[in-house]
């Protein structure tokens, strides 16, 4: 299992549009993936649970990755975070 | 006026202008009341859930179509994802199994499921996630309606109806708007909200924020709305039907006469001549700007394409958007002004300022975020390729600012050329006037830039230090402070001393009473909202440039508000009459 914590980096923070294409990235592997802030997880692989999450700049996340993928998997959605969701 | 004194009169915000008489058509959305049930058939049950399922994406595409259409790939982008909640793998999943487990009714663990989730929204302090949760609690209704197997409830007939509701959702409007409404009305929302913005822009009348609105109006009740004044009057006696059937042959005839202005200029007796362009903040708009014969738009509001979804724009997606407007409108010129992003136009999520409207905002922002500014920069020079665009800078309080923004604009032109791509290189750039400070420096920008745009509502903000949403010193925002024509009289003189072209934009421009002095100051043009264009030219057509000088002259010597407020309600009234007060009936 990997374990990342990250930082929301983009303005606008984790709004719809970055929700939708974090849950179309994790749908392309098998390992599990989860979300965890504020004391909740939640399934990365599900858009009305990444939806929930209200994470303003600067707020950091953890990120679990478990399953056979789970090292491509974490590079290619921690991609994603640390290019401000392509909002910078 | 006794016919508006009557109990039958509901007062609620004017939201889009216009006044129709129609039947009521209420609107409700069936709260969908969802009782507990064992079932014995637990394979129906899943079917009937997956037709349901199936049954909703095909809604919503087809919503998401429309609205692509309508609003744009942007805006649209809030039903993608509630057609993505549709195939959520770990929500549906959860959903099936506990139906096979529970052995309970698919409605009950629909709705027990997708409450979990709007239970974490509405628990979160941050004032989106609301919005949020009103949006998953519309697709739970619509899987739930599909699992009843009812149909769309919309069946709205041939006949034209005022739609009246509790409130809209997006997909609602959208919807909507291909039907028979000519009139809207809700309990809830305000001006910015979904339906008066589609309202305006569809121009529908539109009452909105009446509160129990669905409580005193029954479908079929006869209506007549007031978009002008804010008023609905429920099953009208004959005398107010009477009142306004007069009100509307007057407006259909004040329509005809302003129809004709459409091409002719706005020109006074004596031959002064004024360019009445536009503020645009939707694409709906271009329409009727240039129905009504607007000579190009004088402001288009950036921050507009993004404000209802909570991200900026890429530099392609900008340069989409740009194109579009500058083709549509080309040869007409097309003023775009740089994202006023920051004061009482925050991001939903962003750094919260005690002060905000002496904070972080306008070009102070924009200098900070070099990557945001210099992409919508780069795609505004993309667009110029047509020689129709121009770009202003908000919030301008120092020559430093301006000698930066040239920097980065130069910077912008060297990267443009050296990729090989074209732009007009003599794209005009403006600066918004709207600090004191900037007031008082015209000369030396004058230098720097092409024109000025002057921004009143902020102006008499910053100028007279009064907050204007805040309604203990709200009645010290005076427009027609002496302070505030002198300034203006020093702006315009001064700016054609230095040979700039100044506008003024805001909304002193499109008050009625203002236009005689503001033409008098001698500006180049103003800036105004499509609805006002065939007004503010027929007044302009019948004043004298020499006439208004004099008006100016008189009114630059007054020491108070009250002497300039008589002084111009007298000229307009003696040159207008009464009868120009007619649609404004409070």
């Amino acid at each position: 299992m990997i374990e990342e914590k990250v930082e929301i980096i983009n303005n606008a923070g984790l709004h719809t549009r970055p929700a939708a294409t974090i849950v179309k990235i994790a749908a392309q592997f098998e390992s599990e993936f989860f979300i965890m802030k504020d004391g909740f997880s939640i399934n990365g692989k599900s858009i009305i649970g990444v939806m929930t999450l209200a994470a303003a700049k600067g707020s950091i996340i953890k990120l679990t990755f478990d399953g056979i993928d789970e090292v491509e998997m974490s590079k290619a959605i921690l991609e994603y975070f640390n290019r401000g969701f392509d909002e910078l | 006026m006794t016919e508006l004194k009557k109990a039958n009169v509901y007062r609620g915000i004017p939201a889009a202008p216009g006044i129709r008489i129609a039947e009521a058509f209420l609107f409700k959305k069936d709260i969908e009341r969802v009782v507990e049930e064992d079932i014995l058939d637990v394979d129906k049950a899943l079917e009937n859930f997956n037709e349901a399922l199936v049954k909703s994406k095909d809604e919503l595409s087809k919503v998401f179509s429309l609205a692509v259409d309508k609003l744009g790939e942007k805006r649209a982008a809030l039903f993608e994802a509630q057609i993505m909640i549709l195939d959520d793998p770990i929500l549906i999943k959860t959903i099936v199994d506990r139906i096979i487990d529970e052995k309970k009714n698919s409605e009950f663990i629909v709705n027990s499921e997708f409450l979990k989730y709007q239970n974490l929204m509405s628990m979160s302090e941050e004032p989106y996630m609301k919005e949020r949760s009103h949006d998953i609690e519309d697709i739970k209704n619509r899987i739930i309606r599909n699992i009843r197997k009812k149909k769309w409830k919309s069946r709205i007939t041939e006949e034209e109806i005022i739609l009246v509701s509790n409130s809209l959702t997006p997909a609602d409007t959208v919807l909507f708007s291909r039907l028979k409404v000519t009139g809207y009305v809700t309990n809830f929302g305000g001006l910015t909200s979904h339906a008066a913005i589609v309202a305006r822009s569809l121009n529908v009348p539109a009452v909105v924020g009446l509160h129990e609105a669905t409580e005193n109006i029954n479908n079929g009740d006869r209506l007549i709305i007031d978009g002008f004044n804010g008023i609905v009057v429920v099953n009208p006696d004959d005398e107010q039907l009477e009142f306004y059937q007069r009100k509307l042959k007057k407006l259909s005839q004040a329509d005809i006469e302003l129809a004709k202005l459409k091409d002719l200029p706005a020109i006074t007796l004596d031959g002064k001549k004024i360019d009445i362009l536009a503020n645009l903040d939707m694409s709906e708009e271009l329409e009727l700007i240039i129905q009504n014969g607007g000579e190009g738009v004088g402001l288009m509001r950036t921050e507009q394409i993004f404000q209802e979804y909570d991200s900026f724009p890429s530099e392609e997606e900008q340069t989409t958007v740009y194109s579009n407007y500058a083709q549509k409108l080309y040869p007409l010129p097309l003023t775009i002004r740089a994202f006023d992003i920051g004061g009482d136009k925050v991001l939903p999520v962003d750094v919260r300022e005690p002060n905000p409207m002496l904070g972080w905002r306008g070009i102070r922002f924009l200098l900070d975020n070099r990557s945001l500014f210099k992409s919508q920069v780069r795609a505004v020079l993309k667009a110029s390729i047509h020689k129709n665009i121009k770009f202003m800078i908000p919030m301008v309080a120092s020559f430093k600012e301006v000698k930066l923004t040239r920097v980065l604009f130069d910077e912008c032109k060297n990267e443009l050329t050296n990729e090989g791509v074209n732009f007009d290189n003599h794209m005009e750039l403006g600066i918004m006037i709207e600090v004191p400070s900037a007031a008082l420096m015209i000369k030396d920008l004058a230098d720097e830039v092409d024109f000025f745009s002057i921004g009143t509502n902020d102006l008499i903000q910053y100028m007279l230090a009064v907050d204007r949403g805040n309604d203990i010193v709200s009645n010290q925002y005076q427009e027609f402070h002496p302070a505030i024509i002198r300034t203006l009289y020093f702006i315009i003189s001064e700016a054609k001393k230095y040979e700039t072209k100044v506008t003024l934009c805001g909304e002193m421009a499109a008050d009625y009473i203002a236009l005689p002095l503001l033409v008098g100051l001698g500006l180049d043009s103003i800036s105004v909202s499509g609805s006002v264009i065939p007004h503010a030219k027929q007044i302009i057509r019948a004043l004298n440039y020499k006439e208004i000088s004099e008006l100016v002259a008189v009114c630059l010597k007054y020491k108070t508000e009250k002497e300039i407020h008589d002084a111009l309600d007298k000229f307009y009234f003696d040159k207008f009459g009464e009868s120009s007060k007619e649609f404004y009936s409070n």
